[in-house]
């Protein structure tokens, strides 16, 4: 379990990135930091392992305060998938995703197999392994960086914008694929987006930021849809405009669901 | 020609000494401006104070340093030593603004993200930064081994023998041969060095010549793909 109690990070020169927050993410759940930029949200998912602390307040991992751990050996047990893959252009796939396990000392014969198995496990076929970052596609690419956040097998794994700069077909590959690798292995997932239908799709509870850093509503997608906290939440799931209040009209005896703007959204299975 | 080959033990010899003067500068100037080059590049505040401390280095006349070395230094004035000295200063001077440069090139996302997954300060600076910055680097030195080789010659002036005393030598005796030889062999010893060093580049850093062959590389680099084919 993470647990932010009354979480504020103030930089010097007084621009408040995150204020006052307190969230409870539960074990093996997905939870989705989603916001406009500036709403504090990868300054709040970077808390978690301290590559920024908190300038008053709390971070606690299974009630331990992070702030009392090591941050070198508290990152090598958390898992951090980035935007834009951040793997090493220097290294190999298979070096990149047995990175953190070499960190931390394990035997290179035991990483590298472990690498390979979970180059299987993210979908890749394993003659990659000895290529260049360079040499794979954004979507490969992205897939490598799943697989070394899963490499030291950690209980937690943080994923910042990681499918924010890849086409949509792709990206929807690898949403469907993080959800069913969620279904096997049930990580504690904190995934940070801008986008809010990746934060329906994906999260068990969706945490929407607004500008200042501060919580407008931490719950269910269905819970925010049913009941939105206020105004800027409406709007920001799109319930004011009309995209989600969807009605079903019949056409050529199939019944469509289409949204306020008479767009068609779907057909309602019956 | 017939004076090349007449001479031909002593060029070679020149060659040797030339090599022993430039090649511990050429080293020590690029394992010194690594550090300094990094700092200036960690702690900004340092960068302006740093790089024109450098720059000017370069701006003391070589012969006034060749001479007012073996003072400060008490070594005597046709010592080689001071030679190495004097031409690692130059060589600092060329090379730290390069280094600089080179660990501001290394992407900004590659360095989070090596400390987010857990590399501490040092192993981040050995294992990520500097094989990064190894590109601008690599620049860098081949313009210190030229520019070290070529004013390593200035120390004949002053009697420390080496390809300059070809120069030297032949301007005082008239022989035209024996001048164009010296700038001939300093020059093939410039270039052989700066061949050494991208080898050597090419080595170290295998990643630098992958082709790429993925999606994305494909419409950046159409040529490349064409190349490969």
């Amino acid at each position: 379990m993470i647990e932010f109690r009354d979480v504020t990070k103030r930089y010097p020169d007084g621009t408040v990135a995150v204020a006052g927050v307190d969230i409870v993410i539960e074990p093996h759940s997905t939870t989705v930091l989603v916001g406009s930029s500036g709403s504090g949200k990868t300054t709040l998912l970077r808390m978690i392992n301290r590559m920024v602390d908190p300038t008053h307040g709390q971070v606690l991992i299974d009630g331990e305060d992070v702030a009392t751990v090591d941050p070198v050996q508290l990152r090598r047990g958390i898992g951090y998938v980035m935007q834009n893959s951040g793997l090493l252009p220097h290294r190999k796939v298979i070096d990149n995703v047995a990175t953190v396990p070499l960190l931390r000392g394990e035997k290179r014969r035991a990483a590298y197999d472990r690498a390979l198995e979970l180059l299987d496990t993210v979908g890749l076929d394993r003659s990659l392994a000895d290529k260049y970052p360079s040499q794979l596609s954004g979507g490969q690419q992205q897939r490598v960086g799943v697989a070394r956040g899963l490499a030291v097998d950690p209980n937690i794994l943080l994923m910042d914008e990681p499918f924010g700069a890849v086409d949509p077909i792709v990206r929807s590959e690898l949403q469907q694929e993080l959800l069913r690798l969620q279904g096997e292995l049930g990580k504690t997932v904190v995934f940070v987006t801008h986008d809010i239908d990746e934060a329906f799709l994906l999260g068990d509870q969706v945490v929407i930021m607004q500008q200042g850093g501060k919580i407008s509503q931490a719950a269910s997608p269905a819970e925010i849809l049913a009941n939105p906290a206020d105004a800027f939440v409406a709007d920001f799931v799109g319930a004011e405009r009309g995209k989600r209040a969807l009605h079903v009209t019949e056409l050529d005896g199939r019944r469509l669901v289409v949204d306020g703007d008479g767009r068609p959204a779907g057909v309602l299975a019956s | 020609m017939t004076w090349l080959w007449s001479n031909l033990d002593r060029v070679g010899e020149l060659m040797l000494v030339h090599l022993a003067l430039s090649v511990p500068a050429i080293i020590l100037s690029f394992v010194i401006s690594v550090p300094i080059g990094w700092i200036a590049h960690r702690y900004r505040w340092t960068r302006g104070a740093l790089l024109s401390l450098c720059a000017l280095l370069y701006a003391i006349p070589s012969l006034a340093l060749f001479i007012a070395l073996p003072v400060i230094t008490g070594l005597g004035l046709r010592s080689p030593l001071n030679l190495v000295i004097a031409l690692t200063l130059y060589g600092i001077a060329v090379i730290v603004r390069t280094a600089t440069d080179a660990f501001d090139s290394v992407d900004r996302d590659i360095r989070q993200s090596a400390t987010a997954v857990g590399y501490s300060a040092a192993g981040r600076f050995w294992a990520v930064e500097l094989p990064l910055a190894g590109p601008v680097l690599l620049s860098g030195l081949r313009v210190v081994i030229v520019s070290t080789v070529s004013l390593a010659t200035v120390g004949a002036v002053i009697g420390v023998p080496s390809l300059g005393s070809l120069f030297t030598d032949g301007f005082q005796r008239g022989i035209q041969a024996e001048i164009i030889t010296g700038i001939v062999a300093t020059i093939v010893l410039a270039l052989v060095l700066d061949w050494l060093s991208v080898v050597l580049g090419r080595v170290l850093m295998p990643w630098s010549r992958a082709k790429p062959t993925g999606a994305r590389a494909a419409s950046a680099a159409p040529a490349a793909e064409a190349d490969a084919a």
